[in-house]
C-alpha cells in the first residue's frame, strides 16, 4: 500500500483548501449565515414550530446537509479535474500508486473539507440558536458517510468532465434542485399528499431527514432505509470509479 | 543489463491513426539513448506508454525485466518523467512540489536529498518561491527536479531543452552526464540534433510511428555519414572539365566539391586526388567535411 502517496495527495488537496481559505471556508460559512438571517430570522420568525422544534433549529441540519453535499461534490470534482486541465495528472498516472490509492487521497481530502465545513457551520449556528443533538454519534457518522459518498460522486464528475462547465452541470441542475426540494427548509409532512409521494422518490429526502433525526429524534423517513440507500449509492460510486480506472476512461488516451 | 525492453509495440487511436507500428527497442542500463524524430513521429506516445500515461494497443514493455502493466508499481518506482509541456501547480512552492512528487513514489521526505537536487539544478535560491513566479527556464528545471525527487533509475526526458537558452542547455547536458556516471539510464527525445550528438551514447530515429534505425552514435555517423572534399584551385587546365565530368564534381567559382560515402567510396576520393595531381592541376587548398547527424537524420526521414 502506497500510504505516503495517499498522504501526498491528501496533504496537497488540504493545503489547496487552506491556501484559498476565503473560497473554501469563509464562503460557505457566509452563505449559511445569510440563510440563517433570511430564512431563520426574517421569515422563520413568522413560521410556527415544526415537529416540536423552532424553525431556526429545524433549519440547521438541512443547511449543513445542503452545504456538505455541494462542497463534497465541488471539492472532489475540482480536485481531480484541475490536474487534468493543467496537465499535472501525468505525475499521478506515472507514479507507483494504484487507482484505489489515488481515489482515497482525493476523496478523503474532499470529505475532510466537507466535514470541517459542516462542523464550522454547526459552531456558527450556535451563535444564532441553542443547538440540541440527541444522537451525536449518528450525527457524526451521517456527516462523514454523506461527505464520503458525495465526494466520491464528485470525483466521478471531475473525471467525466472535460470542461469547467460540465463540472457545474450535475451540481447545478440535479443536486441543488434535489437538495432544495429534499426538505432542507421544510418538513415533507408539510406538503400536500401528492407532493409528499413525489418527494419520496428524491434520494436527498432520506439523507436530510435522517440527519435531522440525529439532532431532534424526528424523521420523515425510516433512518435504516436512509443508511442502506446511502451505502448503496456509495457502492455504485465505488463500482463506477473502479471501472473508470480499469478502462482509463477520460484519463488515459 | 537491459533497463528498457520494448517488444512489438503497437498503438492505434480510435480514429484509426496508427501512432506506433511494431516498435522493438532495448536500452541498456546506464546508457543515454536519444530518440530523434519529426513532430508527430510517435516519440511522446512511446514515452507515455512506457510510463503508464497512455494505453498500448498490443506488445510489451518491460523495465528491468518486469512488465510495465502487470508490475506497474515496481516499474514506475524506477522511472522519472519530464514531460514535454511544463505542467506544475503554479501556486505551490518549489520545495513543496518536490515533496509531493517524492511522496507519490512512497518515499519519505528527505530534505537532504531534495536540497542536493535543488543545488544541482541551481534552484536553491528559489526553494520557497511559488512556481508561478519563476521564469520558463526555471520552471523547466523544477520539472526535472520533480522527476528526480524519488531517485529514479531511469529518467525519461521528452524534449527537455525545448525553448531553453544555450547556457541552461549546457548545464543540463553536464547534469545528465553526471546522472549517467551514477548509473542512471537516460531516455530522451529531442529536436536538437546537436543535443543527441553531444550527449547520447546511442541514437534511434523514429518516423511515422516506426523506428527506422537504432545505432551507436559514432557508428551511425560512420556508417551513414558522407564526407565532402572541397578543393580550391585557380587552375584553368584543359583537363579540369574532364575530371568534373568523371567524378560529378560541383563547381562553385574556384571551389570543386566532391561528396562521397566514407565507407563505400573511399577509393574514389583517392583516385580523384591522384587524377588532379597527374593532370598537373595546381591545388591551392583541400578541406574535408564530415556530415553531421542532422544531415543523416534529414536523409533518413525524407526517404
Amino acid at each position: 500500500m502506497n500510504l505516503r502517496g495517499i498522504l501526498a495527495i491528501y496533504q496537497f488537496e488540504m493545503s489547496r483548501m487552506f491556501r484559498t481559505v476565503s473560497q473554501s471556508i469563509a464562503s460557505p460559512v457566509l452563505s449559511t449565515a445569510l440563510y440563517f438571517i433570511v430564512f431563520g430570522s426574517a421569515i422563520g420568525s413568522r413560521i410556527e414550530n415544526i415537529e416540536g422544534v423552532s424553525y431556526m433549529s429545524f433549519l440547521i441540519p438541512g443547511l449543513i446537509m445542503l452545504t456538505i453535499l455541494n462542497q463534497s461534490v465541488s471539492n472532489a470534482s475540482f480536485g481531480i479535474y484541475f490536474p487534468k486541465f493543467s496537465g499535472t495528472i501525468y505525475e499521478i498516472l506515472s507514479a507507483p500508486i494504484s487507482p484505489i490509492e489515488i481515489t482515497f487521497g482525493y476523496v478523503l481530502a474532499a470529505a475532510s473539507k466537507s466535514v470541517l465545513i459542516g462542523l464550522i457551520i454547526l459552531i456558527t449556528s450556535a451563535f444564532f440558536i441553542e443547538i440540541t443533538i440527541l444522537h451525536p454519534f449518528w450525527m457524526l457518522l451521517f456527516l462523514i458517510l454523506m461527505s464520503l459518498t458525495f465526494s466520491l460522486f464528485g470525483f466521478i464528475i471531475g473525471i467525466w468532465a472535460n470542461d469547467f462547465q460540465k463540472i457545474q452541470l450535475i451540481p447545478s441542475f440535479i443536486l441543488t434542485p434535489l437538495t432544495f426540494l429534499g426538505g432542507s427548509f421544510y418538513s415533507i409532512g408539510m406538503l400536500p399528499e401528492f407532493w409528499q409521494k413525489i418527494s419520496y422518490i428524491n434520494p436527498i429526502v432520506y439523507l436530510i431527514s435522517s440527519f435531522r433525526w440525529s439532532f431532534y429524534g424526528n424523521s420523515d423517513v425510516n433512518v435504516v432505509i436512509a443508511i442502506i440507500a446511502t451505502l448503496f449509492f456509495l457502492a455504485i460510486c465505488i463500482g463506477f470509479v473502479s471501472w473508470i480506472f480499469k478502462t482509463g476512461y477520460k484519463i488515459k488516451t | 543489463m537491459i533497463a528498457i525492453k520494448i517488444k512489438n509495440l503497437h498503438k492505434s487511436y480510435e480514429n484509426g491513426l496508427k501512432a506506433l507500428k511494431k516498435i522493438n527497442l532495448s536500452v541498456k542500463r546506464g546508457e543515454i539513448f536519444a530518440l530523434l524524430g519529426p513532430n508527430g513521429a510517435g516519440k511522446s506516445t512511446l514515452i507515455n506508454i512506457i510510463c503508464g500515461i497512455s494505453k498500448k494497443t498490443s506488445g510489451q514493455v518491460t523495465i528491468f525485466g518486469k512488465d510495465n502493466i502487470l508490475d506497474y508499481k515496481f516499474t514506475r518506482s524506477k522511472i522519472g518523467l519530464v514531460p514535454q509541456e511544463i505542467a506544475t501547480d503554479s501556486f505551490e512552492k518549489v520545495i513543496n512540489t518536490l515533496k509531493f512528487s517524492r511522496g507519490l513514489f512512497n518515499k519519505s521526505p528527505s530534505e537532504k536529498y531534495l536540497n542536493f537536487i535543488l543545488k544541482s539544478l541551481n534552484l536553491v535560491s528559489k526553494k520557497n518561491n511559488q512556481i508561478r513566479t519563476l521564469s520558463g527556464g526555471m520552471k523547466r528545471r523544477v520539472m526535472i527536479a520533480k522527476a528526480l525527487s524519488h531517485e529514479p533509475k531511469i529518467l525519461f526526458l521528452d524534449e527537455p531543452t525545448a525553448g531553453v537558452d544555450v547556457n541552461l542547455r549546457k548545464t543540463l547536458w553536464n547534469f545528465l552526464n553526471r546522472l549517467k556516471k551514477n548509473g542512471v539510464t537516460i531516455f530522451l527525445t529531442t529536436h536538437y540534433i546537436e543535443e543527441a550528438e553531444n550527449i547520447a551514447d546511442r541514437i534511434g530515429i523514429i518516423n511515422n510511428g516506426e523506428i527506422i534505425i537504432t545505432e551507436d552514435k559514432k557508428k551511425l555517423i560512420e556508417k551513414l555519414g558522407e564526407k565532402k572534399i572541397i578543393i580550391t584551385t585557380n587552375s584553368s587546365h584543359n583537363n579540369i572539365d574532364n575530371i568534373i565530368k568523371k567524378y560529378h564534381l560541383k563547381k562553385n567559382k574556384n571551389k570543386l566539391s566532391y561528396i562521397y560515402n566514407s565507407k563505400k567510396d573511399a577509393d574514389l576520393s583517392a583516385s580523384l586526388l591522384s587524377d588532379l595531381v597527374k593532370s598537373s592541376i595546381k591545388i591551392d587548398d583541400i578541406e574535408i567535411e564530415k556530415s553531421n547527424l542532422e544531415e543523416i537524420f534529414l536523409n533518413m526521414v525524407e526517404k
